[in-house]
């Protein structure tokens, strides 16, 4: 018998040893299969996973929000054709392949979900966090954005527009979060370091550092 | 399909919780689940669509149970007998029976971070005219297909206007099953939260939507 106990909390694991060892079993069993049968080179299953794991991750996004900020005509390419404006900067690939980067402003809050998957851009952001592809968070920012937000600690006037993009095809939506006051005339690295992956999904805001 | 993963609107998941250090995996097995799915897919036998697809179509009692890498594995380990990598009995036995099929070659890893960096296009390089334009009034058409599709329900039967036109792209409902990319404009359709959810205010929901999904409101 298995042994299941209570985490005190939901975030999408199986719980219980049993589901885990059964799940772990077929794994390796698929795997080994996949290369005995020389469909799949190992070395390559080590690399997939460093990839997502050292070299694509928000550092990517944070650089291109920062140049945004510190360089107008950048921001207007971005603007224009954000596919290549990332690109530039060397982030390109998959789940990146489209890419549509949305501003906000004191007028509009954007914030980006999947309802139907977990749909999210890896190039710039890496691989999503466990809460964005839960469904508390699919199912409930586009129905009550401001109560999503709000257990973000995030609280918007409610004249502002809060604008959420459900990312139902291959585009993908980068936030470009507002500059924090007090910041200006800072360079491209040192706000790059302020700028937070949940800023660019948009359910933080960036702030200065107090 | 009006399957579990239509997840918008639905109501009684609770709060959105944050785990403690966001581990990017969870145990060795969710390494090796993702990374599978990414290598097999390298071989071409099956597309993006149709991965979602293989994911979503199950009892929503199983999908909301499933942890999402459990949901990729249970796709990945279909497909790859659907597909033809594998027979079903070697899948079961863990043994291969036949020859490998040389027709096949992977990727090593210098070659799968290339490919993991150029990505795959799913725009259309092909010239076909917009059924709608940008500014222009829609309705989601009452569809309830069986297979795949990329139409949240709720949606349906919603008006909304065309914000972008993002150009020609695979229509996922017909790649998904095997019949082909339909090529068509996809568009972003902005609709408000009064037309969604009948509740006033100045917010709004952007959704992607394809030609074959509207007609004019």
């Amino acid at each position: 018998m298995g042994h299941d106990h209570d985490h005190g909390h939901d975030h999408g694991h199986d719980h219980g040893h049993d589901a885990q060892d059964a799940i772990s079993f077929r794994v390796r069993a698929l795997e080994k299969l996949m290369v005995d049968k020389g469909l799949v080179d190992p070395a390559t299953l080590d690399a997939v996973v460093e990839t997502y794991e050292h070299r694509v991750g928000p550092r990517n996004g944070a650089q291109v929000v920062a140049r945004a900020w510190t360089d107008p005509e950048y921001r207007a390419w971005l603007m224009k054709d954000a596919t290549s404006a990332i690109a530039s900067l060397g982030y390109t690939g998959r789940q990146g392949e489209h890419m549509i980067a949305v501003e906000n402003s004191p007028a509009v809050h954007n914030m980006v979900v999947c309802t139907l998957c977990s749909c999210y851009p890896w190039s710039v952001l890496g691989l999503p966090p466990t809460w964005y592809k839960s469904a508390p968070y699919r199912s409930r920012a586009v129905s009550d954005p401001r109560g999503v937000l709000s257990e973000f600690g995030v609280s918007l006037d409610e004249k502002v527009e809060v604008r959420i993009w459900d990312s139902t095809a291959e585009l993908r939506y980068l936030v470009i979060p507002e500059q924090p006051a007090g910041t200006e005339g800072w360079d491209a690295e040192r706000l790059a370091a302020l700028v937070t992956r949940d800023s660019m999904i948009g359910v933080a805001k960036v702030s200065a550092p107090a | 399909m009006n399957g579990g993963q239509d997840l918008g609107g639905v109501q009684g998941f609770g709060p959105v919780v944050q785990e403690p250090g966001e581990p990017l995996f969870h145990a060795e097995w969710e390494k090796g689940a993702f990374s599978l799915t990414l290598a097999l897919g390298f071989l071409g036998r099956w597309n993006i669509d149709m991965s979602r697809f293989y994911r979503e179509n199950r009892s929503p009692a199983e999908y909301y149970t499933s942890s999402y890498y459990t949901l990729w594995f249970k796709a990945l380990e279909k497909l790859v007998v659907d597909r033809g990598l594998v027979t079903e009995e070697e899948r079961r036995t863990g043994k291969p029976a036949g020859a490998c099929d040389t027709s096949l070659t992977p990727p090593g890893p210098q070659r799968a971070r290339e490919l993991l960096a150029l990505g795959t296009s799913a725009a259309v390089n092909e010239t076909i005219p917009p059924k709608f334009s940008v500014g222009q009034r829609v309705r989601v058409k009452n569809l309830h297909p069986a297979g795949h599709t990329r139409m949240p329900r709720y949606c349906r039967g919603r008006t909304g206007t065309v914000e972008i036109d993002h150009g020609v792209y695979v229509f996922p409902d017909t790649h998904a099953m095997g019949e082909g990319k339909r090529p068509q404009h996809c568009y972003n359709v902005r609709f408000t939260a009064g037309e969604l959810w009948g509740r006033p205010g100045p917010d709004t929901v952007r959704i992607d939507l394809w030609d074959d999904y509207l007609e004019p409101a």
